[in-house]
Order: C-alpha cells, then sequence, then structure tokens
C-alpha cells in the first residue's frame, strides 16, 4: 500500500518526472532529512557505502558553510555486474544524492542518466536507467514529504 | 493518507488550490516553499509581485532562463501554469499589474551611459547579470540576491518595456535594486535606459546540444600502483589534496573482500570547491574529485566523469565555463599520471 501510494505522488510529480536533476526539498531540518535519506535508501534495497562530508573539509580550510554532504548508495552484485560489462560507467558508481541545509530546510539532489542514455544501446543497461532514475525518484519523493 | 492523495491525483485540471501544489512540486525547491528563495530568486516580494505581469510569469515559466538554472516549465498544461501563477499571485493580495506592449521611444546612447553608471556593478558591464544562483542561506556571499542577467534571451522575451520601466521607477525592496529616484534619475531616464536594455544581446550561449563523451579515460603504460602513485603526485602537484583512496565497492562488499583492481581516488581543493558552490550549489554531484583506476588483463586505465557532459543538466552556463576548466585539469593529472 505504501508503494502503491509512493507511486500515485510520483506520477503527479511533473518535476521530478520531467527534469534532468532531480530535485527536491524537504522541510524537515538536515539530520532529519539526512535520518530519512539513509532509512529511504535502505527501502529501495540499497545500501549506502559512504558519506561525503563537504562541509566539514570546507569549514576546516577555513571556509563557511551548512551542512553538505555527498550519500554513496548502492547494490553490490548490481555494481559488479553493471561495471563488468560496461567499465566506463565505472566512473558514475556508485549512485550518489547530494544533501544540504537550506536556511532550516534541506535540498536533496541526484542526476538523472540523460546524459549518459546517447552512448548506449544496450537494452538491458537502458532498463538499468530507468531503474535507478526510478528508484531515486522514490528515495526522494519519501524524503520531501517526510513529516 | 488516501484523502491527500485523491486531490493530487486530480492535477490535470488545475483548479482552486492546486497552485500551492504545483507550486511545491515545481517550484519550492528553488524558490522556496513561501517563495524566500533559494537556488531560485525570492518570489514573495511585494514589490515584485507588484511589477511582475501574469505575462511576465508566465513566459518565464514556459521559456525559463537558458544558461540561467530556471528551466522551461513545457511539461505543464496551461492550466497548471496559470493554478501557479494565481498561487504566486495570492501572496500579494493584489491584482497583477497590466501593461501595454508598445515600445518605449528612448535614447539608447544616453541610456547606456546612464547603465555604465548606475547599474553595471550589479548587473555586469554586458547585462550578464550577477554570480551564483538566487539566494543562498547556506554560506555567506557578496549580495543577497543574485542580480538578474538582463540579456538574457528568457528574460527579454518575458518582459515587456512598461514592466522594465515600472521596476526601474519602484526599486526593490528586499534587495540591492534601488528606485532610480533614489539614484537621483527622472522619468525620461527611465525610458533612454529602457531602450538601451533592450539592445543587450547574450554573448554566448551553448546552442549546442551534441552530446558530450561521458567519461575521460587514458591507459596508463604503468602498473596499478606506480600509475596510483603517479596520479597522487599529479594531484599534489595541482595544488589538490588527496583526501581519500578506496575500492569501487568498498562500503557494499565485506571487509577484505572488495575488488582490489578498482580504485578510486578522491580529492579536492577547498578554494575551488568554494568558488564552485558559489557558481551553483548543485554541484554535489561532480563531488569529490575523483579519478578511477582499473586494472585489467590488458592493462591499467584511468578514468573521470566528463564534468562537461554531467554541467548539460545544469542548465548554467557559468558552471559550463567551470566544468571546461574541471575537464582540463582532470585530463593533465591522468596524462600526467599514465604517460
Amino acid at each position: 500500500m505504501k508503494r502503491f501510494l509512493l507511486l500515485a505522488l510520483l506520477l503527479v510529480s511533473p518535476l521530478l518526472a520531467a527534469q534532468d536533476l532531480f530535485m527536491v526539498r524537504s522541510q524537515l531540518p538536515f539530520p532529519e532529512a539526512m535520518s530519512v535519506l539513509q532509512q529511504s535508501i535502505g527501502e529501495s534495497g540499497f545500501h549506502i557505502s559512504r558519506v561525503q562530508r563537504v562541509d566539514i573539509g570546507l569549514t576546516k580550510s577555513g571556509y563557511k558553510t551548512d551542512k553538505y554532504r555527498i550519500v554513496f548508495f548502492g547494490d553490490l552484485d548490481e555494481l559488479h555486474a553493471v561495471s563488468d560489462r560496461h567499465p566506463d560507467l565505472i566512473p558514475s558508481l556508485p549512485l550518489k544524492i547530494a544533501i544540504f541545509a537550506e536556511n532550516g530546510e534541506t535540498l536533496l539532489l541526484a542526476s538523472s542518466f540523460k546524459h549518459l542514455r546517447p552512448f548506449y544501446t544496450s537494452p538491458d543497461l537502458l532498463q538499468k536507467f530507468d531503474q535507478w532514475e526510478s528508484a531515486i525518484r522514490e528515495i526522494l519523493e519519501r524524503v520531501r514529504v517526510a513529516e | 493518507m488516501v484523502f491527500t492523495l485523491l486531490p493530487l491525483s486530480a492535477v490535470a485540471v488545475a483548479g482552486p488550490g492546486e497552485g500551492a501544489m504545483l507550486y511545491r512540486q515545481n517550484c519550492a525547491v528553488c524558490h522556496g516553499v513561501d517563495g524566500d528563495g533559494g537556488v531560485g530568486i525570492p518570489l514573495n516580494l511585494p514589490d515584485f509581485l507588484a511589477v511582475a505581469s501574469d505575462d511576465y510569469l508566465r513566459n518565464t515559466l514556459r521559456d525559463g532562463r537558458p544558461g540561467r538554472v530556471m528551466p522551461a516549465f513545457a511539461n505543464l498544461s496551461d492550466a497548471e501554469v496559470e493554478a501557479i501563477i494565481g498561487y504566486i499571485r495570492s501572496w500579494s493580495g493584489q491584482d497583477a499589474p497590466v501593461y501595454h506592449d508598445r515600445s518605449l521611444h528612448g535614447d539608447a546612447q544616453r541610456g547606456r551611459r546612464l547603465y555604465e553608471k548606475n547599474c553595471t556593478a550589479c548587473h555586469g558591464d554586458r547585462g550578464q547579470g550577477g554570480t551564483g544562483t538566487g539566494v543562498t542561506f547556506s554560506r555567506p556571499r557578496e549580495a543577497p540576491v543574485m542580480a538578474p542577467a538582463l540579456d538574457n534571451p528568457g528574460f527579454q522575451d518575458s518582459v515587456s518595456d512598461a514592466m522594465l520601466k515600472a521596476t526601474l521607477l519602484r526599486g526593490r525592496k528586499g534587495t540591492p535594486m534601488p528606485s532610480i529616484a533614489a539614484l537621483g534619475l527622472q522619468e525620461k531616464d527611465a525610458d533612454d535606459l529602457v531602450a538601451y536594455l533592450r539592445t543587450l544581446k547574450m554573448e554566448s550561449i551553448s546552442a549546442d546540444s551534441k552530446p558530450l563523451e561521458p567519461v575521460i579515460l587514458y591507459e596508463s603504460e604503468y602498473d596499478l600502483e606506480q600509475t596510483l602513485e603517479n596520479l597522487k603526485q599529479a594531484v599534489v602537484g595541482r595544488n589538490f589534496r588527496v583526501i581519500r583512496e578506496q575500492y569501487l565497492d568498498q562500503g557494499l562488499a565485506a571487509e577484505g573482500k572488495e575488488d582490489k583492481h578498482r580504485i578510486i581516488l578522491y580529492f579536492c581543493n577547498f578554494a575551488f570547491l568554494n568558488d564552485a558552490l558559489a557558481i551553483d550549489p548543485r554541484v554535489g554531484l561532480f563531488l569529490p574529485c575523483r579519478i578511477t583506476l582499473i586494472e585489467t588483463d590488458h592493462g591499467v586505465q584511468v578514468m573521470s566523469i566528463n564534468p562537461k557532459n554531467l554541467s548539460r543538466l545544469f542548465n548554467n552556463s557559468e558552471l559550463d565555463r567551470y566544468c571546461e576548466q574541471m575537464h582540463d585539469l582532470y585530463a593533465e593529472i591522468m596524462e600526467d599520471a599514465t604517460l
């Protein structure tokens, strides 16, 4: 039921459906949004491989910034299968979502695969791009609507 | 939960109340839930709503701002566009201004002199606008709101002469934009300024939609270990700091079971990064700088994303220029490490 409701939300979410970048605003503060994001990634069947704390490096270097993190995630078997068959996709793997604080709220951003599609013809891979885009949209939408 | 879905499923026929929902889905991510701005400029400023006509908002939604982040929302129906405009309009509680579409006949030469004296500091010498995106609450910046690009074709096609003049006469509280009266100018000066603004043409905008190769790839003459060492030296030699070295599947594979033939080198120059974030806070998708090494039976390959390819998704000409630098930097580092 929960999945059906999310799908219904996605179907009526033109931003997520139409744009080259998938971007949402959560009205949750950063820590809560990050927590929901991590949970949401797990609900889509992925594992988080690493979180890059961009803001920590910046502030240690003397620059002022609010929270800014990159969350890397994937599925081990899928990562091996895709990278074995298409090594030139390795620089784009694992998948990632950027998450940053903005005035008490949180923005989340991920890339579509529009910029990669013209270079591949394998139906399996194009289907994989579809699956990843769908999963990323689901992940982001869950964070967007979370209260 | 079902009750919240019912109105959502009725998007196809936009009506009262749907403007708010459509705004949240399409606009709030950049302009803020209440129009306070963010990656996009603030929309809720009383002076903006007082001078922005519905035609202006409509054309802006439809055409966007090529090369200036704001996308063209071709996917929205006419009813949906009107619903969004109605919602934005509701913030002021006032009727939309209506302008005639006649051209004003000012003296463009004189307008140019006035522009150079009064406007270039914020809008640039060619009307190219300020640096960065709308506003940001994430880090310090020079101006509270990015000055719009007056030469942008999306802006030029959306705004009428009369609306330009109204903006000049009124100014915009909450931004650095004063009324021209505050600058000691008269109404006739506004006509001249508008005449000059109409001569501004964007210098370059990437009209080339041909896809760019997604990967920068070099074959190494060295083994994996030596290539990695060369790579680190090349990175440091360009004032970047190596921040992490890991296997591609690290964090997903069990510890000790990772594929040792695929190594990622992450590196960063925080001054470079800080500049990039000032241009576009969405650059996280390029981060951290990364080059991957792959060992096969045939040798060692070194590869990275092509930043110019990824940048195409951002509709940000300034970022495109930055990504050209990033592309060259990656290529130089990889060439140094492999040859």
